[in-house]
């Protein structure tokens, strides 16, 4: 299973876990087994069909631009980060 | 100087035929003949010329606008408000706030925010007739740093801005637009565990980007109802989108001719005038041609944020750091958006630290909307980091490097916001400081001193587009969509000479209009070289196999049993089989027609890139002035592609951190006034005011691009204002934290020693 980071401050919603394992082969499968276990993470992360535009997710280190459907591997790390808005 | 060394080094991981060679750039001898055309020497017949009015209040209410004298003045052709702009609520949020940097309607939120537009038959009759608008402003209270912004009762930007947290809106009148925070480890733990914890604070002023060509642009808003825009322009994709975007156009109704451009360094990035310029093009049915004043760029395009940061950081008596912890407030301007999480994201990225805590801000304040600078946010909050470890290091009494190299970050360390670091060079460029001549070379006078500092970009990826087509004598053309700033062009054709196996000069690389080559995001976050670059090796691969196809084709063989190597397509069974590049360009029309090979990317795994200074200053005891008499750079450039242009990097982006230090400023009265714009004021060095900047270029090679390519254009800004606080503090005995550093604040810290 993935490890998840949990954001500092979504940490609230997830009995303050700072990690946690989650079953799923792309972000998208992750974040819907993260709002099963812990409802709300999802609302905080997607919008629609999309990560939200504020936030970056990073699989195993790299930034990745394909956000919810990036892959994800049996020992990967998934972290969110607010996304950087600028970077010229 | 009695030291024999190399003023510019590369140390050289691999060597290839083409990549890491010094051709004269294609566009040389246009740029130094003054044949390259810029935006301000674009003209089209009838044109009409521009200005825009601007607010003189930092923050007010718009209580009306009269333009009938204007409108009435011999010569004037159009005048333009908020009013003939789509409706205020037209597009998302992302749109309206876009809409009201380029046109207040309401309420303007800057001294110099955009109140009306004219155009006229000349540029000063457009001047006169922007006096002759009459505007009824209600002043309000402003705000003009963090600190005053986040006070108890500060007069508040928005009504309905809210503070979010990671997606969770916090309720409450603010002007705090977003808090973000990275966690790792225990804090109290790792500061539990130091022996000695430094903390200090720090501010540092509002800076322009100082490019020497003003933003311009002339728009056409043609009858059929498309708007071509010429300009100066970083992203001429985004500049047209939004553009598009706050005039209510499809995006095929607009298309974008991006110019040569004379410095962006971040700030040109979005638009400010072209829309202004296309409605009153739309009204008048001629080109209109806007071209910013000095004073205009100061007070209404996007400066980098000031700032206000405390940095603790504890470490063990054998040098050992325990724990960090950082509060970092930028300054937003006038809307959100201060790249806040690249600050916060690079605060401690230099050190492998178990526990750490980052609290980030990103403040609306009565200032222009800020925007990106080079490595935008790592440079403030890298003169807190590096003072206190300097700080660190003579508390300790452990040498300065190696105290940073026995907590450098490497490849597997994580980083406070959580990701484990790729293959990097922290310590390749430390060691490579530490080795250098200038580390060992003693100071020759009283009053000098030397300091050091390392700095962290993560640079980007994004998309990037190109095509390559082959001529029939074996040249190719290269098209592209990345305005070059720093000598891109010859860059992205080194790559393609490299793949095909020919040389540069064979390549005529282009840089086109947005209709010309799919879409390419902005020349920035140092990625052209690197995301481009990738582009155009996907480009010169999809060549290579439909040249092998080709001959393949001519000689009636597999194809399977053809390889291409150093410009030569042969069989790989039979030698006799062979031709050039050159010999199969010739042959292409008449076996099949034309060849061209096209690349689109959208590449992760761009690397970080780490830059390390060595600063010797000379300090006058008796009126504060700071000389810099020595500046060694060491940067890690994963593959320079062609060093000449990664060392012009290095020095430009070193030479800009040296005005940030000593003496750049936006000196604001109490009116939120900016008083000193104009360069005559804005003091920027020159080569009168800096040293030879030498620079060593280390590469280690990143395993995320075919060439190893890291961006090289912004990290070399990061380190220099910390290198050059902690040499004064090695010659004068003063601990300054706050930027810049000019003479009078110099002089007032000897003073109170």
């Amino acid at each position: 299973m993935a490890t998840v980071f949990v954001p500092a401050l979504m940490r609230k919603l997830t009995d303050e876990k700072a990690t946690l394992e989650v079953p799923g082969v792309t972000v998208r499968e992750v974040i819907n087994n993260l709002e099963s276990e812990y409802p709300g993470t999802k609302d905080r992360l997607v919008d629609k069909f999309k990560i939200k535009a504020s936030i970056s997710v990073a699989v195993d280190g790299e930034i990745s631009p394909m956000g919810i459907l990036a892959k994800v591997g049996e020992h990967s790390e998934v972290h969110f980060l607010p996304a950087i808005g600028g970077g010229h | 100087m009695t030291t024999t060394y190399e003023p510019n080094v590369v140390l050289s991981t691999k060597e290839y035929d083409v990549v890491g060679t010094r051709p004269i750039r294609h566009d040389g001898a246009d740029k130094v003949t003054g044949k390259a055309r810029y935006g301000a020497d674009y003209s089209v017949r009838t044109q009409l010329y521009g200005k825009i009015l601007r607010s003189p209040h930092a923050h007010a209410n718009i209580k009306s606008i009269d333009t009938s004298k204007a409108e009435a003045l011999e010569g004037v052709r159009a005048v333009v408000t908020h009013k003939d702009f789509p409706s205020a609520l037209e597009g998302d949020d992302a749109v309206q706030a876009m809409r009201e940097g380029i046109m207040a309607s309401g309420r303007v939120r800057f001294k110099g925010h955009p109140v009306a537009g004219v155009a006229a038959l000349n540029v000063h009759i457009a001047e006169e007739a922007i006096g002759l608008i009459e505007v009824e402003y209600e002043v309000l209270g402003s705000v003009m740093t963090t600190q005053d912004a986040m006070a108890d009762g500060a007069p508040i930007l928005y009504d309905d801005l809210r503070t979010d947290e990671l997606g969770e809106t916090i309720e409450g009148n603010t002007n705090v637009a977003q808090h973000i925070q990275y966690s790792l480890g225990d804090i109290d733990k790792g500061f539990a565990e130091a022996d000695v914890i430094v903390e200090r604070e720090f501010n540092t002023a509002t800076v322009h980007q100082g490019y020497i060509e003003p933003h311009n642009c002339t728009v056409d808003w043609n009858k059929d109802g498309r708007v071509y825009i010429w300009n100066s322009t970083q992203a001429p994709f985004d500049v047209r989108d939004q553009t598009a975007q706050i005039l209510g156009l499809d995006v095929v109704n607009a298309k974008l001719t991006p110019m040569e451009i004379g410095g962006g360094f971040g700030g040109k990035w979005e638009p400010y005038g072209e829309p202004v310029a296309a409605l009153l093009s739309k009204n008048t049915d001629h080109p209109v041609k806007i071209v910013h004043t000095r004073t205009e760029e100061f007070d209404s395009t996007g400066p980098t944020p000031g700032s206000n940061i405390r940095v603790k950081i504890g470490a063990t008596k054998d040098g050992k750091f325990t724990a960090a912890k950082a509060y970092i407030a930028f300054e937003a301007g006038f809307s959100a958006g201060s790249v806040i999480e690249a600050g916060a994201q690079c605060v401690f990225a230099c050190y492998d630290i178990a526990n750490g805590l980052v609290d980030g801000y990103d403040v609306v304040v009565n200032k222009p909307k800020s925007a990106a600078y080079r490595a935008p946010g790592s440079t403030h909050v890298a003169m807190a980091t590096e003072t206190v470890v300097d700080e660190l290091s003579k508390e300790l009494g452990i040498d300065p490097i190696e105290l940073r190299l026995l907590n450098a970050t490497k490849e597997g360390t994580r980083r406070v916001d959580g990701p484990r670091f790729p293959r990097i060079g922290c310590v390749e460029v430390l060691e490579a400081l530490r080795d250098h001549p200038h580390y060992k070379t003693p100071l020759e006078g009283p009053n000098q001193g030397r300091g050091l500092a390392i700095g962290f970009w993560f640079n980007a990826g994004m998309q990037s587009s190109c095509s390559i087509a082959v001529n029939a004598d074996g040249s190719v053309t290269l098209v592209e969509g990345s305005p070059d700033i720093g000598g891109s062009r010859v860059g992205l054709a080194m790559q393609a000479a490299e793949t095909l196996g020919i040389t540069a000069e064979e390549v005529r690389p282009s840089v086109v209009d947005t209709d010309s080559v799919g879409y390419t995001a902005g020349t920035g976050g140092s990625r052209v070289t690197f995301a481009t670059g990738w582009a155009v090796y996907e480009a010169s691969q999809d060549i290579k196999r439909q040249m092998i196809t080709r001959a393949a084709t001519i000689w009636d063989i597999d194809a399977d049993s053809i390889e291409m190597e150093k410009g030569v397509i042969q069989s790989k069974t039979n030698s006799e089989l062979k031709m050039t590049f050159r010999e199969l360009a010739a042959q292409l029309n008449d076996t099949g027609g034309p060849i061209m090979g096209r690349g689109t990317v959208d590449p992760s795994g761009e690397g970080g890139a780490f830059c390390a200074n060595i600063v010797d200053v000379e300090v006058d005891p008796d009126t504060g002035k700071v000389d810099v008499i020595r500046v060694t750079a060491v940067q890690d450039a994963g593959k320079a592609i062609h060093p000449s242009y990664v060392e012009g990097q290095i020095q430009g982006g070193t030479v800009q951190g040296i005005g940030w230090a000593l003496n750049e400023e936006y000196f604001m009265n109490d009116k939120g006034t900016m008083t000193n714009s104009t360069f005559l004021d804005y003091r920027m060095p020159t080569s009168l005011d800096t040293p030879m900047i030498d620079t060593v270029i280390v590469e280690v090679a990143n395993p995320g691009h075919p060439y190893g390519v890291r961006g090289v254009g912004e990290v070399c800004l990061v380190p220099p204002p910390a290198a050059i606080a902690n040499a004064i503090h090695d010659a004068a005995g003063v601990r300054l934290r706050n930027l810049p550093m000019n003479p009078g604040v110099v002089m007032n810290a000897i003073w109170n020693k």
